[in-house]
């Protein structure tokens, strides 16, 4: 797509990064499962498990840093993603909800950590699996909810619309539950975090590039390499979103299905 | 796809993404501005909007690279 975009001059041009610098190599030759994401999402599986066993480990009433830490971020789910939002029953998802939360922001964060890099859920692989299983969750919370038949009614022909605006309305809900929701979710995740690594990778290897061209672009590359520090601070704030949204829109969808009435 | 045409898709699929942050986000302040304890109440759905409306223009950088 930018093959022509910049010859400066100097050496072979400048290559800037695209989708195939997402497609890390297995460690191991023949093991295709020895790749970096994969390691990344067991090693922040370990890292989350650590922080909160460590952190409840002698929870006493008034609590020490890492006690506060983990009840924070466990209180967070539970009440302003929880109970806020799918309301009487919320216990039952908030292992799920806080699972989701933990997951996909440690993954995020190892977007910016120094030596790792790569924000895992850049791999589509990742979001779709989790899409996946909030798919199957709130249908079958709802299915478990209602019953079969009567969620199925309630979902594809809405109580309280006049009758022939079914046509229009039921092949839009069809496609909402079934189709758009589970990919746009994916796809939100997956798209911000790999156009927010691009843009990392863009800034901080054209910025070393730079340094290698005339002197105009040797006073150049600081500016990328500011721009650079800028978006790692805003891809940390974009990231913490993410993983709140997705979390939110799972407690969202849920709440959908166990609701009684419109 | 050839030369920049998926850029130009780009470039016109983010017009409307673009407007619709700035009117949520117009809308929250606003709501805060009228009654600034409703601030905790209204960022929760400013954060939802703004994500929703987002997930648009990053479909259309994606779809950019990809095709």
């Amino acid at each position: 797509m930018l093959s022509y975009a910049a010859e400066t001059g100097k050496g072979e041009g400048f290559s800037p990064p695209d989708a195939g610098d997402f497609n890390l190599p297995p460690f191991i030759e023949g093991n295709e499962f020895a790749t970096k994401p994969i390691l990344l999402a067991f090693l922040s599986v370990i890292l989350i498990s650590l922080f909160f066993y460590f952190s409840a480990r002698r929870a006493a009433l008034v609590p020490s840093k890492l006690q506060f830490a983990g009840e924070s971020v466990y209180s967070f789910v539970r009440n302003d993603l929880g109970r806020e939002i799918i309301g009487q029953e919320f216990m039952r998802f908030v292992p799920y909800l806080f699972t989701l939360f933990t997951f996909i922001l440690v993954n995020n964060i190892f977007g910016i950590v120094p030596m790792l890099q790569f924000p895992t859920m850049s791999r589509i692989s990742f979001a779709y699996v989790l899409a996946v299983i909030t798919f199957f969750v709130f249908h079958y919370v709802g299915i478990r909810h209602h019953g079969t038949i009567k969620y199925l009614k309630d979902i594809l022909f809405m109580p309280g619309v006049p009758k022939p605006v079914y046509i229009l309305l039921t092949p839009i809900e069809i496609a909402t539950y079934l189709v758009v929701r589970p990919l746009t979710l994916s796809l939100r995740l997956f798209a911000n975090m790999f156009a927010g690594h691009l843009l990392l990778l863009i800034f901080i290897l054209g910025g070393e590039y730079l340094l290698q061209g005339s002197l105009v672009m040797k006073l150049a590359s600081p500016v990328a390499f500011a721009f650079g520090i800028a978006l790692t601070f805003f891809e940390f704030l974009v990231q913490f979103i993410q993983a709140y949204i997705f979390t939110l829109l799972t407690a969202l969808y849920i709440a959908g299905a166990v609701a009684d009435e419109h | 796809m050839e030369g920049s045409l998926n850029l130009v898709g780009y470039g016109l699929a983010a017009i409307g993404p673009g407007l619709a942050v700035g009117m949520i986000f117009a809308a929250y302040i606003n709501g805060v501005a009228r009654q600034p304890e409703a601030r905790s109440v209204l960022q929760p759905i400013a954060f939802l909007g703004f994500a929703l409306a987002e997930a648009l223009a990053l479909f259309g950088l994606v779809l950019a690279f990809v095709l």
